[in-house]
């Protein structure tokens, strides 16, 4: 995990002790410790976060979904309660339950938001899952590793976008064409979006961002002041689903 | 009290039968040495290498790969660490398909043979592509002649 040498937590150590005794010289030096330590182990500081324009998002287009889906290896089973969905559209009043009246324009009820995993900065899937299969790196990512994933579906209880899925079987054979630059999952392991990092690792946005011709998906940096991601979210009302839960999602929606 | 010859005739008969059966695994395979499998290192991408390194010493390698591939799984997908430094300087991206497949394109002829003779079953294949993508065995070999043209 962190990786740190034992100069350095001596360091930490001694600065905490000292800051034990004079509190608040003690605060400022051991700031600069974190930093210190922050700097030698996170090299990038990045969050992550997806934005959606609803409103430039065409009905019955499925480019962004067959995408993530081709590159994924996600299976297409057509049994109710088996699907396995890395990102989905659906009807504006799924999506967004609370937010719908009875005058709200007709085009807005006929609109299908994208939904995906919300990378939350607070994602009771992580605080849940007991074998740490599910993590959250530094960069906001809700990351799975499958090696450990043990299928009890804690997380799918606990997500409340409905955002996993659970193989029930082994999903190969409801697979087109394997991708072989991206494992398969095997039966038995809980799966979702994750927000390509496999493509950003290499510089390349997520594939959904990449497929969308209608630039309705705006993927970014948070923490870079002047990525195109901030700057719509600073000059718009986005909104996000179920707030109101304290999960603080990072995929934001506007139109 | 007076044994009768055929109970003891009886005990004999069934402690050989079961003497027999507890020895299977000596008397079926073990007493006979079976030959060492064949690795083949035959294929086009390593023959196209100038220096036939692994990306460590092949001792390393034929003992404790498994260690290595472990050490690659946690730090690529835990740690988001995913370039690998060879103790010769060389770099490898840390993955199965794309830097071990590479070059040893052939799964069956050099994993499982020595995995069937070992009596291993390792699990990397329900879910890891047994080929690496044609683009995949043009990176790495690029990569490494960029690498050992590069002074190594």
């Amino acid at each position: 995990m962190v990786d740190i040498n034992r100069r350095l937590l001596l360091k930490a150590a001694g600065i905490s002790a000292f800051g034990t005794i004079f509190p608040s010289v003690g605060y400022l030096i051991s700031a600069h410790a974190q930093e210190v330590i922050s700097k030698n182990t996170a090299p990038s500081a990045k969050r992550w976060a997806m934005l959606m324009d609803i409103s430039k998002c065409p009905a019955g287009c499925r480019d962004c979904i067959d995408a993530c889906h081709g590159i994924h290896n996600v299976p297409l089973i057509n049994e109710p309660g088996q699907e396995i969905r890395w990102i989905q559209k659906v009807p504006f009043s799924n999506a967004f339950p609370s937010q719908e009246n009875p005058y709200s324009d007709i085009s807005l009820k006929k609109r299908e938001p994208v939904i995906m995993c919300n990378h939350c900065s607070n994602p009771p899937c992580v605080r849940v899952c007991p074998t740490q299969a599910t993590f959250k790196r530094k960069d906001g990512i809700v990351m799975m590793d499958y090696h450990r994933c043990i299928g009890c579906r804690f997380c799918i209880a606990a997500c409340p976008y409905g955002a996993r899925s659970m193989n029930f079987r082994n999903p190969r054979p409801y697979i087109g064409s394997i991708n072989p630059d991206f494992p398969t999952r095997t039966k038995g392991v809980v799966e979702k979006c994750n927000f390509c990092e496999e493509r950003l690792a290499v510089g390349l946005p997520p594939a959904c961002v990449a497929a969308c011709r209608h630039k309705a998906l705006i993927f970014g940096d948070l923490l870079a002041g002047e990525s195109e991601i901030r700057t719509i979210l600073r000059n718009n009302n986005a909104f996000r689903r179920r707030p109101e839960l304290g999960t603080e999602p990072h995929v934001f929606y506007t139109g | 009290m007076k044994i009768k010859p055929g109970t003891i005739m009886g005990v004999c008969t069934g402690l050989a039968v079961f003497i027999l059966i507890a020895a299977f695994p000596f008397w079926y395979g073990g007493l006979k040495p079976k030959a060492a499998p064949d690795i083949d290192l035959n294929t086009p991408e390593i023959n196209a290498l100038t220096e036939k390194q692994c990306v460590t010493s092949t001792e390393y390698m034929k003992t404790e790969h498994m260690k290595l591939l472990n050490q690659w799984r946690n730090d690529v997908v835990r740690n988001g660490s995913r370039t690998y430094i060879a103790p010769d300087g060389r770099q490898f991206d840390k993955s199965l398909t794309r830097t071990c497949l590479a070059c040893h394109s052939n799964k069956e002829q050099f994993c499982t043979r020595c995995h069937n003779y070992s009596g291993a079953n390792p699990r990397c294949w329900d879910c890891h592509s047994e080929t690496a993508s044609a683009a995949a065995r043009k990176a790495i070999i690029l990569k490494e002649k960029v690498n050992l043209h590069g002074g190594h």
